[in-house]
């Protein structure tokens, strides 16, 4: 979608279905062409980083947020102030390890999952999300964060 | 000192030349050619020549936060000079955005903060620009050019650059 300079950017609004069906797509497409479910485990991490490593300032750029000072305020950013603004779902965030450097974030509602039921059996290690995972992973790297997701 | 010809009576020039061929200096020296008029002006730099330069405020910009007498200092925002005003916004990916405008100019950090935006709407999403390359995006480059306009409409005097 091309924007004419000179107007103001409006908030297009895309179909929410085109976006999870085009996502879906691309996962139904990725598991044709590897056997291996680590294999399209792989490849949507790295499309996801990809994504994340441009989507940050992208982010920063248009919510304004100071810097994170703890690492337990860069997990709650995300959660509330990103999931809201790029796929409005706040997923809550719980603190995994003592030492406060693991953490998850437990989505109830997940827009990208809206039409599937369950994995096909052949399938049982997909991580179907995978790409949020590489997304956050990406976005995290280039404040200097190096994480695992 | 420190300027060039950058164009004679409309006509570009390029180094020694205009833009038809003719040798600048030779058209010059014949006096059928005048009346005549040049335009004088700063050497537009080079794409080296700015990745140069900027290389070295980079540098100078880390060494300015190190030896800060403040603790936490966010870097070097603005140098101020007698002709000039160079304004710098870092964000927290480590990029950079500098503005070199006349030091009457107010308006620059919301300037600062929109090139931001454009920049990760234009250049960011193009998925054919690589990061960490010289940005060669029109889209990026119109929209530029529209934030300087309206910057310098805003700002009470004249052009930044």
């Amino acid at each position: 979608m091309s924007r004419s300079p000179g107007r103001k950017p409006e908030n297009h609004k895309i179909s929410r279905e085109l976006f999870v069906l085009t996502y879906g797509a691309l996962v139904a497409q990725l598991c044709k062409d590897y056997e291996k479910d680590e294999d399209v485990n792989t490849c949507l991490d790295r499309m996801g980083y990809s994504i994340g490593i441009r989507l940050i300032d992208d982010f920063l750029a248009r919510s304004a947020v100071k810097k994170c000072r703890s690492y337990s305020e860069t997990a709650d950013m995300i959660a509330q102030v990103a999931f809201k603004m790029y796929l409005g779902v706040t997923p809550s965030v719980s603190c995994n390890s003592a030492t406060g450097n693991e953490f998850s974030l437990i989505l109830d509602k997940n827009p990208l999952v809206d039409f599937v039921e369950e994995l096909p059996a052949e399938r049982a290690s997909l991580c179907y999300c995978n790409l949020l995972c590489g997304v956050i992973r990406g976005a995290l790297e280039m404040v200097r964060k190096c994480t695992s997701v | 000192v420190g300027h060039a010809v950058l164009a004679i009576n409309g006509a570009e020039v390029n180094g020694r030349f205009t833009a038809d061929g003719k040798d600048v200096l030779e058209f010059l020296g014949n006096p059928a050619n005048y009346p005549v008029s040049i335009r004088f002006g700063r050497h537009r730099l080079s794409s080296n020549e700015k990745l140069m330069l900027a290389s070295m405020f980079h540098s100078l910009f880390a060494i300015g936060s190190q030896l800060s007498p403040e603790v936490g200092s966010s870097g070097i925002e603005m140098l101020e000079t007698d002709t000039f005003k160079l304004h710098c916004f870092q964000t927290l990916t480590g990029i950079k955005f500098m503005v070199l405008a006349d030091p009457r100019q107010t308006g620059i950090d919301a300037l600062l903060r929109k090139i931001y935006e454009i920049y990760s709407d234009f250049a960011l999403k193009n998925p054919f620009y690589s990061l960490e390359m010289p940005i060669r995006c029109e889209l990026f480059d119109q929209n530029l050019k529209l934030a300087l306009e309206v910057a310098e409409k805003a700002g009470p005097f004249g052009p930044g650059s």
